[in-house]
This record gives structure tokens, C-alpha cells and sequence, in this order.
């Protein structure tokens, strides 16, 4: 059978998965966790608390800002020390709740049994009672994205979703957090997705994993029919070929179902999928089942000069540094840390920034490897254009940013860039095309929307 | 003879048809300009410079009488002309004009590489925008300058440049046009136009950080606090502090340069003012201690 | 702790460069090399120690004296320019022409653009045509094979496409006779053959385009599309009146696996999509063939491929990829 993978473009970066075959440890408790208001597309959460407050670990701390938003609950269990700002994963100064650590108590609400609760059990369980859940316990997308899940699972009346895709492809190199956590909760990440199935009200899934991963696929393949055979849902195992951004939202659906979703604003389900993370899956689980809201996850602490590199089931809030301590301390020299993998993570200027809701990773990339070499000029050998897996012209619009052209770029389509570092990786002449074009889609879009804002 | 005749019936057809042809198009296609375009457009310099912020004089001139129909000349200024042109246009178009006050662009930000410590180091595209984008920069305050000089390549003028020694941009006041190109296109609306002042002489907070007191004092060592104390000092009212900075409306500041004097991060900087009549009042303390830069600003610009 | 570095992402790079194309290029371009070596001799090596010296020497002063720039010597092309003007001349060619065309190459087509990545023409063929169109005696009479300690004396003979072509102008089939067979043509040791020193064996040409698909340096795109087009249209003009030539001496003679290898795959001056790419690979194989059949010049290879280096701009505006999603319309 042909490996199946998307369309068009695509690029194959070193894999460095160096933790891929590393159990993971839990964390140590943080002496302070920090709570970023934002750690979620879309409104930042509201305080609930104030300085001085008595919280346990998973109570409520902040409350959604908004429609799109999503709630925050502490990971931790003593003293609200104060609201203050705190650069996180943006470089900025956000508003965040600090709390100092006192012991670690827990809200009896909370179910910390290791026994696998099955959906047969709960026969109470409806559709909109899942998606409440998912709702007011915070979950939000794990691979990164964080957007809100449970808007994910109410699809716009124009659109009718056909099937649920667990994005389980882990295209990113060095990060490994997804195929640990297959590896060691794969029952609880099945029972999360038929919930996330019984959410969309769909009976059709599919679990996309790229063939780097031979064990997860065969496991879960074999857990999936035991699972599901002879129940109403049928669920898919989806070897895909090793290509990056396989993971991307559109490039999955695509490489899975073999449908295209059409240009902004459209969305996956439009062409009637919904894609959720494993790690969401598995958080889906944790808040449904075992009514534990999102306050732990799964992350990887990588490098190629960490010593001890590994995977970490770790409390948000924790600031990174903790866990880089952890695997042996921040390598010497210049390094570059990143909160998520080397094509998409964000550089950071502090290791006091904390673990957040979407931090999957923290890479560190050191020495040589950390700068960019220096830009020469574009000689036009094209081969942005080859790689490019939504079918631009990275080196136009980069140009086009350049000078200024919005016009020209958005008829373009510099909007339908996902921003996937493509072009950027494979650019002989180092040229910074993503950067550009990152710009020129920021301005453009600005124009878009208040154009939209004047009609 | 027939021949003749020929040529002449061919070509008069031709001819007719022709006429007919431009005729009917140019009735069908036919759009009326307001004649005071043009007569706006002759007053302008027509230099096409584009400081107004129009594609040229003729985009200038077709703004300036739609705002004379909308009733308000407001936010359109010639920078090249300056108040003439301008005043002349008003005269043309029946209009009054509020605001001919000569202004400048005013960098906010003294956050040099002595005041403010380098706690990171970029290796992208080099342009604010871009750093921008990153994250805070390379220094820990996510409001003040990147020194990346996008202000630079958005001046038509040659009017500001960065200072190699600082790494801020420096505005020269006689090319400075006002024209307002480097406020849009500074990412962090560092830069500011205020009125120029008589004989250059300004006060301004240079900073814009709107971090609490002590994330502020961390990042830079004439960051804006937000303490307050200028505001109690002004005895004009032209300052007010919200989101921890203090700014001068620099339409109520009569220059008296109390609030130099009280600021205890050196924030607020006097510009132009002849360093004798400093030394005799509170002054000193700025000019003579950490603000170098715009001591050495001083200096450039009395020498222009 | 040292310092932390911050750019947006990505933050990987492939560590492909420009000069490991570029010498990646160099490298295809050495079986033809040897080959040129091997059946002209001294001439050959002569000529292309002259043509690469001299296209290093001018890019190296342009930058130098009168661009006041950092030396772009490093990256590799001036080299590739030098061995395609060679490779372009005959191995009798006295030094002076030769720096003649490197100057035209280098300097009026390259440098007055801006150097790398922003000529409009590729520099070799400017460099070419400017030598055939002042210096036409010198420019088509070829030396024979063979020969390999002659130089400016060389024994010069008749090339076969100037036997096609004095066949077509002539209209009489049987001086068709004359061309080698196309074994012979495809590893250029027919006896008494004649030509430029780099489209002589066509085998290492070959080798070439092997080496440069397998490394990723240049797609499929262009040199399929020529070599198609170009075998297709003189199949059937061969078909309707046998005085024009049988395809696969079409595409074994003259310069056109040359050109389709590596002169319009050069990449400033092709297109940047894939479809852009092949209606420039079939314009420039049609065109081949017409100037062949109907031109002045027996050889059409390198004037269709400037011809279409005017039309790459328009190209690139009009023909764009297929979006992500897009409906077909």
C-alpha cells in the first residue's frame, strides 16, 4: 500500500528525536508557578483570585475573557502571591498570576485513581454534556495552536463535520512528548477520542502518525481494534510518509482524507473533519472522565548539548528553567531557547518563562546551528516555490513585503500562508523569507480586517 | 484628376469617422474634474516629494478639496511648502486652518546601549518590524527603540539617523518635514510629533515603557516609572501618568523645566536650552549626569 | 551562561548553500570537460583556462574597482559562466577573442544587472552571441577531433548540423549521408566530427544532468521539456519531408543537450514554477528547431534560450502555481 502523505511541497528537516525511547519522569513541584492570562487564541482570562487567596491544585484561578477563550486553573496548591506581568512565551510582559507553592493538596473533586474510566460506564453521558466539560475544564489545542477545544467541536451551522483526525504526527523534529504519550497512555487517549466522537457527533476517526514511529502505529492500531470493532464508530490507524509540516492542520487533513481546505477563512470543517491533538485526546479524557481540569501536560526538554535530555509530565506553571536544571542545566556558550520545536517554536530571552498550555517542548539549539548565517542575494533557483505546501511563491512575497506591496501580496494569497518555515529552511542564499512574509501577512490581514470593519 | 479625387473622398471618411469616433468617446467617457484640483495643484510645490503622504502633489491637491468639502483641512499639511502653501491653499478653498504650528518628530526613547543592558541577541531580519515581532529585543523593555532604523528608511528627507554611539535615532530639526512618516513607521510609536518650540527648545518624557515601577527600572536606567512626581510638580497641568508613564502634553507645557529637575529617573529631557542658563537652576542635574545623549543631541543640534 | 539568541522561527536550516549548488554545478560539468579535453586537446584546455580565468578576473574587478563591493568571486558562478562560454567556443579560438566574450559575459550581462541573481540573459550565451555575431569567420569554423596537440592550427572540418543544414537549403536528402550515426554523435567519436568543445558527447552531458537531478540542483522540468519538444516537432517535420533530420540526431547534434543540461536551467534566468518551467522548456525546444530548420545559423539552441530569457519575467507574472485548496476553475 502507498504511504499516504499531503499534496504538494513539503520538507524532510533531521529528525534529532534524541528522547524518542525516554520514559517520562514527573516533574518536581516549582517553589512559585506563574499563570499567564493568555495561554489560549483568543480573549485573555479574567482573575478570580486575588493576592493572598488559599488556591488547591486544580482550582479555578482565572476565568474565559471572552466567547473564544478558555478558563485557568492552578496546578499548584498554596498562596496567590500576587498579579503582576511576566514575560511569556510572546517576549512580552503579560499579565500572569503568580502563586508560591505550599504542599500539594488537591480538589477532592478531582478523580487521581489510575483506573481507566470507559465511556460504557457513564451511559449518561450526552454530546453537550462532553463539550460542556471540555469547556469548563480549559482545554485548549495541545499541538501548540491552543485553540479553544470545544468551539473546535461545535462547527458553524454551514458546516457539518464528517469525522474526527488525531493529529499524532509529531513533524516537528526533536520534539517527542506526542509519541510518549501514545506510548504510555494509548487507552486513555482512545477513550478521549471516541468522547471527542460522541462531541462532533460523528462515528468516523482517524489517527494520523508518520511512519517514524513504527511502534505507536502498531500499538495503537492493535488497541483501536480491539477498541472499536463491532461498535458503531470506526476508527483508522493512518500511516503517513515523514514530511514536514505534515502536522499542520491543512496538510493533515489532507494527507488523510485527501481533501483540501479551501483558503482563509475556511476552516478543516468545512471540508467536514475536525483535527485534534493526541495530547488534547488524552486531556479531553482526563477533564471528561476523570473531571481533572488542564493544569498538567506532557513536554519534552531537548537539545543536542543537554546532557540528560528527556520527557517531562510536568505542572503548567513551572518555569522552564526547573526542567532545563533538571536535564542538566543549560548547555555553555550562545544558545537559543525555544518554547516548541526548531521550525515553528518561539526564541525566548528568559528561562524563567513558564510551561503553558501549548509548550509541547523546550528545545535548546546551541553554538553554529543557534545563528543564522548571513543573507546573500535570491538567485532564483526556486525552490521556496518546491517546497511550499500551500502552493506560494515565498521569494514574491517576501519581496513584495519588502517593498511594501500589499496589494500585490494579497492577491497573492500571502494570507494563506501557514507560516510553516518551508521556504525559510531550504533558501540556499539564508535568506529571511519567513520573516518577511510573517510581516507582510500581519499587515495585510490588519487591512483586510478594517476594510471588513469599514463595510 | 480621378485620382485626386480619390485620395480626397478616402481620407475625408477616414477623417469624419475618426472625429465621430473621438466625439461619441469622449461624451461616453467623459469625467468631471473639479477645476479646483488643479488650481490647488499649482499652489503645491510639485516636487511629488510624497511627504504629505499622498502619491504626489495631485493626490494632495485632490485631498485637500475633498477635506474642504468635508469641512476640515485637519491632518493635511504640505511639509515642503510649510504654513505658505498651506495658508494659501486655505485662502483658495475658503478654508481656515487650525494647525500651521511647525512641528518636529520627537524620538521617546534614551534607551542607549549604557542605559539599557543587552540581555538577548537577534539573529533575524534586521528591521524593527521584524524584531518587533520576536518578542521584547534584545534589551528587557518591550517599548523602547530597537535601533534597527526603520524611522531611517521611511524618511524621505534624510532627517533622522541613528546614532552609532547610542544606537537611538537622532532627528535633524531643520530637515525634519513633520511629514510623520517614521511615527508610522516606528512598530512601537516611540516616535512622536510635537511642536517644535521657540528656538527648538522642547521637554519631553523620553520614554515610553508602561511597565510597573519595578520591571521599568529594571529593564533601562531612564525608564519612565510611573511615580508621578512630575505631574505633581507641573504647575501648568501639561503632564499626566496612566499605565505608569508620564507624558507632557506639549500643548500646555510652557518649558519652565520643573519636572526635569524632579524626575528621579532622568526620564524627562530639555532639549536646546543654552547650558549657561541651566547650571544656574535645577538643570544641572540632567544635562550634567546620565543623560548624555541628549546633551551630545544639544550639541548637534546647535551646530546645525 | 552565555547569551540567548532570539529570531522568529524557523529556527533550522537545511545548510544548503548557494556555492554547493553552484560547485555541484561545476561538478556535472566535468565528465563534458574531460570529454572536450579528450577529443580536442590542447586547444580545449587553452580555451577554458582562458575563458574561467578571464570571467574570474573581470566579476573580481567589476566588484572591486568599479562596484566597490565585496567580492562575490566565492560563490562559485563566475566559474560556471567561464566553462559555458568555453564550452560554447571552438578549441581554436585565439586568447584575445576570448576575453572578448568573458567580458562581454561578465561584464555587460551579469554585472551591469547587479551580479548574481539579477541578469535578465544568461551570461555565457550573451557571451556567445556577441563573439558570432563580431567575429563571425572565426566563430563557425570548427576544428575536427583528434587533434590534440594543435591549438590556433588546428585542421578545421564541417560540424553536422551544417550538413543538415546545407541539406535543407540545398533540398537534397542525400547529403544526409554524411552525419555520423547517432551512436557515434551521442559519444562524439565519429571520425572527422567537428564542433564546439562542449556539446561533442553527448553521454557526458548526460552524466551531468544524472548527477545534478540526483542532488536536487536543478528539477526535471526544463531539460524534459526541451529535449521532448524538440524531439516531437522534428519527428514530424522528419516524417512530412525526410530532408529535414531524424529527431535523434535533432537531439544529439549541436548545442542542444548542452543548452537543455545546463544553459537553460541556469537559474536566475529561468522560471520560478514548475509550469513556468515547462512552457519555457517547450517554447525554447520548438524555437530550437525552427531557427535550426529556417534560420540563418545552423545552430538555434543558444538564441531560443535567450529569446525566452526575455519572456521568463512575463512568465513569472502570469503563470503562478496551483494554490492549496484551489478550486479548479
Amino acid at each position: 500500500m502507498k504511504i499516504k502523505t499531503f499534496s504538494m511541497g513539503g520538507i524532510h528537516p533531521e529528525e534529532n528525536k534524541l528522547t524518542h525511547e525516554v520514559p517520562t519522569i514527573v516533574a518536581e513541584l516549582p517553589k512559585q508557578a506563574i499563570f499567564p492570562l493568555s495561554q489560549h487564541i483568543g480573549a485573555p482570562a479574567k482573575p478570580v483570585v486575588a493576592k493572598g487567596d488559599k488556591v488547591k491544585v486544580g482550582t479555578l484561578i482565572a476565568e474565559a475573557g471572552g466567547f473564544v477563550s478558555a478558563p485557568i486553573f492552578s496546578s499548584v496548591s498554596g498562596t496567590v502571591f500576587k498579579i503582576d506581568t511576566a514575560i511569556d512565551a510572546t517576549g512580552y510582559r503579560k499579565p500572569v498570576i503568580i502563586i508560591n507553592v505550599e504542599g500539594d493538596e488537591w480538589e477532592e473533586s478531582i478523580d487521581r485513581s489510575n483506573k481507566l474510566e470507559l465511556v460504557e460506564n457513564h451511559p449518561d453521558l450526552t454530546p453537550e454534556e462532553i463539550v460542556n466539560r471540555i469547556k469548563n475544564a480549559g482545554v485548549v489545542g495541545m499541538g501548540g495552536a491552543c485553540f479553544p477545544t470545544f468551539i473546535k467541536l461545535t462547527p458553524p451551522p454551514t458546516a457539518k463535520a464528517e469525522c474526527v483526525i488525531i493529529n499524532a504526527v509529531e513533524c516537528e523534529p526533536y520534539i517527542t512528548a506526542d509519541y510518549r504519550l501514545m506510548m504510555e497512555r494509548s487507552d486513555e487517549i482512545l477513550v478521549g477520542l471516541e468522547l471527542l466522537m460522541m462531541g462532533a457527533k460523528v462515528t468516523k476517526g482517524y489517527i494520523g502518525i508518520e511512519t517514524n514511529k513504527p511502534a505507536a502505529i502498531e500499538l495503537l492500531t492493535e488497541k483501536c481494534a480491539k477498541k472499536f470493532s463491532g461498535t458503531k464508530y470506526q476508527v483508522e490507524v493512518v500511516p503517513l510518509k515523514q514530511r514536514y509540516p505534515q502536522g499542520g492542520e491543512k496538510q493533515l487533513v489532507d494527507a488523510v482524507i485527501q481533501r483540501q481546505v479551501p483558503a482563509p477563512p475556511a476552516i478543516p470543517v468545512n471540508v467536514g473533519a475536525i483535527v485534534q491533538n493526541v495530547g488534547t485526546a488524552f486531556a479531553v479524557y482526563e477533564a471528561v472522565m476523570k473531571n481533572k481540569p488542564l493544569f498538567e501536560r506532557y513536554t519534552t526538554v531537548t537539545g543536542k548539548k543537554l546532557t540528560n535530555p528527556g520527557n517531562f509530565q510536568v505542572r503548567m506553571g513551572t518555569p522552564m528553567k526547573n526542567l532545563i536544571d533538571a536535564c542538566g542545566g543549560m548547555p555553555e556558550g550562545d544558545n537559543k531557547l525555544l518554547a516548541g520545536g526548531p521550525m515553528m517554536g518561539k526564541a525566548l530571552t528568559s528561562t524563567e518563562v513558564p510551561i503553558c498550555k501549548g509548550t509541547n517542548s523546550v528545545t535548546i539549539i546551541s553554538d553554529d546551528e543557534a545563528r543564522r548565517k548571513e543573507p546573500q542575494p535570491c538567485i532564483r533557483c526556486a525552490k521556496c516555490v518546491g517546497v511550499c505546501p500551500m502552493g506560494l511563491e515565498p521569494y514574491l512575497l517576501a519581496k513584495l513585503s519588502e517593498v511594501k506591496n500589499w496589494e500585490r501580496a494579497e492577491s497573492e494569497d500571502i494570507t494563506s500562508c501557514i507560516e510553516c518555515g518551508s521556504c525559510h529552511y531550504t533558501c540556499p542564499a539564508y535568506r529571511p523569507l519567513l520573516d518577511n512574509i510573517r510581516l507582510g501577512k500581519a499587515t495585510v490581514m490588519g487591512i483586510i480586517r478594517s476594510r471588513a470593519a469599514k463595510k | 484628376m480621378n485620382f485626386i479625387l480619390i485620395a480626397v473622398i478616402v481620407l475625408g471618411t477616414i477623417g469624419l469617422i475618426a472625429a465621430i469616433v473621438l466625439f461619441a468617446a469622449s461624451k461616453k467617457f467623459a469625467v468631471y474634474e473639479d477645476p479646483r484640483i488643479a488650481q490647488v495643484g499649482e499652489l503645491l510645490p510639485g516636487a511629488n516629494c510624497g511627504g504629505c503622504g499622498f502619491p504626489g502633489c495631485s493626490g494632495m491637491a485632490d485631498a485637500l478639496v475633498k477635506g474642504a468639502d468635508a469641512g476640515s483641512l485637519d491632518g493635511l499639511m504640505c511639509p515642503v511648502g510649510g504654513a505658505e502653501t498651506m495658508g494659501k491653499v486655505a485662502d483658495l478653498l475658503g478654508m481656515a486652518i487650525a494647525n500651521t504650528e511647525p512641528m518636529v518628530a520627537v524620538v521617546r526613547c534614551n534607551g542607549t546601549c549604557e542605559h539599557r543592558a543587552k540581555i538577548a541577541e537577534y539573529a533575524g531580519l534586521r528591521t524593527c518590524a521584524a524584531m518587533h515581532a520576536c518578542g521584547a529585543g534584545e534589551t528587557a523593555c518591550g517599548f523602547g527603540c530597537l535601533g534597527c532604523g526603520d524611522c531611517v528608511a521611511a524618511c524621505q528627507f534624510g532627517a533622522i539617523s541613528i546614532n552609532p554611539a547610542t544606537g537611538i535615532p537622532e532627528v535633524d530639526d531643520e530637515k525634519c518635514t513633520s511629514c510623520g512618516a517614521c511615527v508610522k513607521a516606528c512598530p512601537r510609536n516611540i516616535i512622536e510629533l510635537r511642536k517644535k518650540g521657540p528656538k527648538n527648545r522642547r521637554v519631553f518624557v523620553s520614554c515610553v515603557n508602561k511597565d510597573k515601577g519595578p520591571a521599568a527600572m529594571k529593564a533601562c536606567a531612564v525608564s519612565c516609572i510611573g511615580c508621578g512626581k512630575c505631574e505633581k510638580e507641573c504647575p501648568f497641568g501639561a503632564i499626566t501618568v496612566e499605565n505608569n508613564l508620564a507624558y507632557i502634553d506639549h500643548q500646555k507645557c510652557r518649558l519652565c523645566r520643573k519636572c526635569v529637575a524632579v524626575c528621579p529617573k532622568k526620564a524627562i529631557v530639555a532639549v536646546n536650552f543654552p547650558v549657561s542658563k541651566a547650571s544656574t537652576t535645577s538643570m544641572s542635574s540632567t544635562t550634567s549626569s546620565s543623560s548624555e545623549t541628549s546633551e551630545t543631541s544639544e550639541r548637534k543640534e546647535e551646530q546645525a | 551562561m552565555g547569551k540567548l539568541i532570539v529570531s522568529l522561527s524557523p529556527h533550522a536550516h537545511s545548510r544548503d548553500s548557494i556555492e554547493r549548488n553552484m560547485y555541484g554545478v561545476i561538478i556535472a560539468l566535468m565528465p563534458a570537460l574531460l570529454a572536450s579535453f579528450y577529443f580536442f586537446g590542447l586547444g580545449s584546455v587553452i580555451v577554458t583556462v582562458t575563458s574561467v580565468a578571464a570571467c574570474c578576473f573581470f566579476e573580481w574587478a567589476i566588484c572591486k574597482y568599479i562596484l566597490k563591493k565585496e567580492s562575490t568571486l566565492r560563490d562559485g558562478s563566475a566559474i560556471i559562466t567561464g566553462l559555458l562560454l568555453a564550452f560554447n567556443l571552438p578549441s581554436n579560438l585565439p586568447i584575445w577573442i576570448i576575453l572578448i566574450g568573458a567580458l562581454f559575459a561578465i561584464g555587460v550581462a551579469k554585472m551591469t544587472f547587479g551580479g548574481l541573481g539579477n541578469n535578465i540573459f544568461n551570461p555565457a550565451l550573451v557571451g556567445r552571441a556577441a563573439l558570432l555575431v563580431a567575429f563571425p569567420a572565426q566563430m563557425t569554423t570548427w576544428p575536427k577531433i583528434g587533434q590534440w596537440d594543435t591549438y590556433l592550427d588546428a585542421e578545421t572540418g564541417a560540424t553536422p548540423l551544417s550538413i543538415v543544414s546545407s541539406a535543407i537549403r540545398t533540398g537534397d536528402v542525400s547529403v544526409l549521408d554524411q552525419l555520423p550515426s547517432s551512436f557515434e554523435l551521442f559519444l562524439g567519436s565519429s571520425s572527422g566530427g567537428a564542433g564546439a568543445m562542449g556539446e561533442i558527447c553527448g553521454l557526458a552531458l548526460l552524466f551531468g544532468l544524472a548527477f545534478m537531478l540526483y542532488n536536487r540542483i536543478i528539477t526535471w522540468h526544463i531539460p524534459v521539456s526541451i529535449m521532448g519538444t524538440a524531439f516531437v516537432f522534428s519527428g514530424l517535420l522528419h516524417l512530412a519531408n525526410p530532408v529535414y533530420p531524424d529527431p535523434v540526431s535533432v537531439l544529439l547534434t549541436g548545442g542542444l543537450l548542452l543548452g537543455a543540461i545546463f544553459m537553460a536551467t541556469d537559474y536566475v534566468t529561468s522560471p520560478m514554477t514548475p509550469k513556468g518551467q515547462l512552457i519555457y522548456g517547450v517554447a525554447i525546444g520548438f524555437l530550437t528547431v525552427v531557427i535550426r530548420n529556417w534560420g540563418a545559423y545552423p545552430e538555434g539552441m543558444s538564441f531560443a534560450i535567450l529569446i525566452m530569457n526575455a519572456f521568463t519575467p512575463l512568465i513569472n507574472n502570469y503563470v503562478k502555481p496551483k494554490r492549496f485548496g484551489e478550486v479548479a476553475k
